[in-house]
């Protein structure tokens, strides 16, 4: 089906929508799970510019794509954030849930704006005002959120109405559009930045001048985005309101043995979930605008939410949603969290798609983009330690990072496959007290006891003036028979965190060589004040 | 007349060379070269190629090593840091900071530390995708309290790798290896009676095996060296005086 066939004319104006739209939702969703009062100006940055701020932010002269170092001078007290997608669709779920317990059909488009189709509700209370007026103070009630809510024709036009606390009437929503600006068309999400540029830069700056132009020159110029666009524009439906019913069998369906509790078993579930289902419609040529994430949890609940997409979602798109979802279910408050794991989860293809679905990449590249070979190397080993983690659960495959630490164990962090491998420390960064090389080859997970003991056949101590009580001469290894010292180095004192005023007790090292054959060369820890407790930390082998 | 010679000399040779597995020296080395260039043999490092009868890991092999951690990080370093990638089964206590130390790309190094009783479907999935698999036959053997592997997985996981050309490496002894590495550990260099630290250690590597493999070889090392490993610098033959 090619794609002028797809957008044929119109037949009437879009289904009329209610958007209850939270201003600055990063900002507000920041200073929320951060404790910080909402009379505190706060702003959320991404890449060391405001993406988002509060209200009182911007009274005090902070704007959005202002450097930190600006922001934070002109609003000393500024409480900055780092952009989170995870956070802002957490917290945005209690809204959509005090949205729910009104109205029926609640899509969420992006955390921030959640949609609602005004037939039904409007008749059932009153009114299309007095849905709203219900409805923000259920939500400030309930949520504790500030909202504004606009009326229209279509999605959006409806947003651009909540924007502005605006009721446009039916079949008003092109002259509603026709003055704002251009600008407008490039809503988060909707990736129109170059097609509002290259119109702008054709003297068109008003959504009225751009629907003006005739729909055969647009969709010459600009092709199917543009068409899209110029819809928008015009007030009309972004797609044809008789969308055809995906077949049942795209439903992906998943139960759960033991339940799902932990929001990183559901992640890992999320991206196996989402890939399958969504090779799924792309076997039948669709791609999924409107997904339905349906759960049931072991002691019976359903929990049900549908995520709308201006754009067509991909694998990455859907199992993120799938992991937002789980993150704001498993995470809420207490009360509104379901009392069991999820044992059963569906996701449903609300809305889909012709012509544009997406593919997977042909070469997938490996990390930082490199192609070829070796991202094919990449990719097999992947799927390989994926298949590994089906077996054994996510949390059974690692990567190593080695940062900043002392000791050789404590400079490792395994990271579980999947997870990001963010170093913590500068590589190469000095580190106090650091063991010096070579590395023990073998770092024992549970330290092995040991008795150290010195000239008279006691144990060794530790004195005031952190000095051994004596020379070390043998070593028994968990209760082995002693071996002779042939050498030693040490001791090194390990006092991290000196800088607490806890007494700690004290940590010593010491390397020692061992005659006789076999695990020769040891390194040894001693804990404790007076009468230290050794353990084997690693051999040289 | 001498090219009479020369064909006279040549007529055993060629017949020597016609038996099955036998080959001339040219030919042994020829063929090592054609294996490298085709990417059926990973690299090592260069202290370690003149004790693999392919100067690196042939793909599809089970490699043995006996004696030492160090020694097997060692062999995973050269074809890591070549983009080589590599998972550890089983080995909760493998020092990784030696493992950078000694060459090894951590960031291409997955690690299983606890299989448990999935030991052998989690090594024949990672013989799958992963260049290398690095297992401890003892963790392996564990499972139904015996030292070893039983000697049907260990035949099953070597054919495994036979087939999909991944290198099978054991920390200890494997029925049916290919070849084997043992570490004879030496000295170490720099304690003093409290003073110091371990610096380096002399080792022995012997290698030996089947096949091609079967030829001995020994290289004295410093392993770990100064630097990652080094060859140790053979104290000077004594002369004959007359």
């Amino acid at each position: 089906m090619s794609t002028t066939e797809f957008f044929v004319d119109d037949s009437g104006p879009p289904p009329r929508m209610l958007v209850l739209w939270c201003p600055d939702w990063p900002a507000v969703a920041g200073a929320a799970a951060a404790g910080v009062p909402a009379n505190r100006p706060a702003a959320v940055l991404l890449g060391n510019r405001v993406v988002a701020c509060s209200a009182v932010a911007r009274a005090s002269g902070v704007r959005r794509g202002m450097r930190r170092r600006e922001a934070q001078s002109t609003c000393p007290e500024l409480a900055v954030f780092a952009a989170d997608e995870a956070r802002d669709a957490r917290l945005f779920e209690t809204v959509a849930m005090a949205v729910e317990e009104l109205v029926v059909g609640v899509e969420v488009v992006r955390p921030g704006i959640v949609a609602v189709p005004v037939r039904g509700a409007a008749g059932y209370f009153g009114g299309e005002d007095a849905l709203a007026e219900l409805l923000v103070d259920h939500v400030s009630g309930n949520a504790g959120v500030e909202c504004q809510i606009g009326v229209a024709d279509g999605l959006f036009a409806a947003t651009l109405a909540a924007h502005r606390s605006m009721f446009v009437r039916r079949g008003e929503a092109g002259e509603f559009l026709a003055p704002l600006a251009i600008t407008e068309l490039d809503q988060p999400g909707a990736e129109r930045g170059e097609l509002v540029d290259l119109v702008k830069r054709l003297g068109l700056r008003t959504l009225g001048a751009f629907a003006a132009l005739a729909e055969r020159d647009v969709v010459s110029r600009f092709g199917a985005g543009g068409l899209l666009a110029h819809r928008l524009a015009n007030g009309r439906a972004e797609r044809p309101p008789d969308r055809r019913r995906p077949p049942p069998e795209l439903t992906a369906e998943k139960t759960f043995d033991p339940a799902l509790d932990r929001v990183d078993a559901a992640a890992f579930m999320a991206k196996s979930l989402a890939s399958g289902f969504h090779a799924g419609l792309a076997a039948h040529g669709l791609a999924c605008t409107m997904l339905g994430i349906y759960a049931t949890t072991e002691s019976g609940e359903e929990l049900a939410r549908v995520w709308r997409c201006a754009e067509p979602l991909t694998p990455e798109g859907i199992a993120d949603r799938v992991r937002w979802q789980f993150d704001g279910w498993l995470r809420a408050v207490p009360g509104a969290r379901p009392t069991a794991g999820v044992s059963r989860l569906r996701l449903v293809p609300e809305e889909t798609v012709e012509g544009a679905s997406l593919q997977q990449g042909l070469w997938q590249g490996g990390e930082g983009g490199e192609g070829g070979e070796d991202g094919v190397a990449a990719e097999r080993a992947s799927r390989a330690m994926v298949r590994v983690q089906g077996l054994l659960g996510p949390e059974s495959v690692f990567t190593a990072v080695l940062d900043g630490g002392a000791g050789p164990g404590e400079r490792v962090r395994l990271v579980p496959w999947g997870d990001q491998r963010a170093e913590r420390d500068p590589p190469g960064a000095a580190w106090p007290r650091r063991l010096p090389k070579p590395a023990p080859a073998t770092v024992l997970a549970e330290p092995m006891p040991v008795r150290v003991l010195g000239p008279a056949g006691d144990e060794l101590g530790f004195t005031a003036r952190r000095e051994l009580t004596g020379r070390p001469c043998a070593v028994s290894v968990d209760r082995a028979p002693t071996r002779a010292v042939l050498d030693w180095a040490g001791p090194w004192p390990v006092d991290s965190r000196w800088w607490t005023a806890v007494e700690r007790p004290e940590h010593v090292r010491l390397q020692v060589l061992l005659a006789g054959a076999g695990a020769a060369a040891l390194l040894l820890r001693g804990t404790g004040r007076e009468s230290l407790k050794w353990t084997v930390e690693g051999i040289y082998d | 007349m001498t090219a009479g010679l020369v064909e006279e000399r040549a007529a055993p040779l060629a017949r020597l060379a016609a038996l099955p597995g036998v080959s001339t020296a040219s030919g042994v080395a020829a063929a090592a070269l054609h294996a490298q260039v085709t990417g059926q043999v990973l690299p090592v490092l260069p202290e370690l190629a003149d004790l693999m009868p392919s100067a690196g890991l042939r793909r599809g092999t089970t490699v043995a090593v006996h004696g030492s951690t160090s020694l097997l990080l060692a062999l995973l370093a050269g074809a890591t840091a070549d983009g080589a990638w590599a998972a550890v089964v089983g080995m909760p206590n493998l020092g990784l900071v030696a493992a950078e130390e000694l060459g090894v790309e951590v960031a291409r190094l997955a690690l299983v530390p606890r299989p448990g009783a999935e030991f052998a479907p989690v090594t024949a999935a990672l013989l799958d995708g992963m260049d290398l698999v690095a297992v401890d036959p003892r963790a392996l053997g564990r499972a139904r309290g015996a030292p070893g592997p039983a000697p049907q997985v260990a035949r099953r996981l070597s054919a495994r790798a036979r087939h999909r050309g991944a290198v099978l490496v054991a920390l200890g002894s494997w029925p049916g290896a290919d070849v084997e590495l043992s570490c004879e550990p030496g000295g170490w260099a720099g304690l003093e009676a409290g003073y110091g630290r371990f610096r380096t250690r002399r080792v022995t590597v012997r290698a030996g095996g089947r096949g091609s493999a079967a030829r001995p070889a020994h290289a004295d090392l410093l392993l770990p060296g100064e630097t990652g490993v080094t060859r140790a610098e053979t104290a000077p033959a004594l002369e004959e005086v007359g």
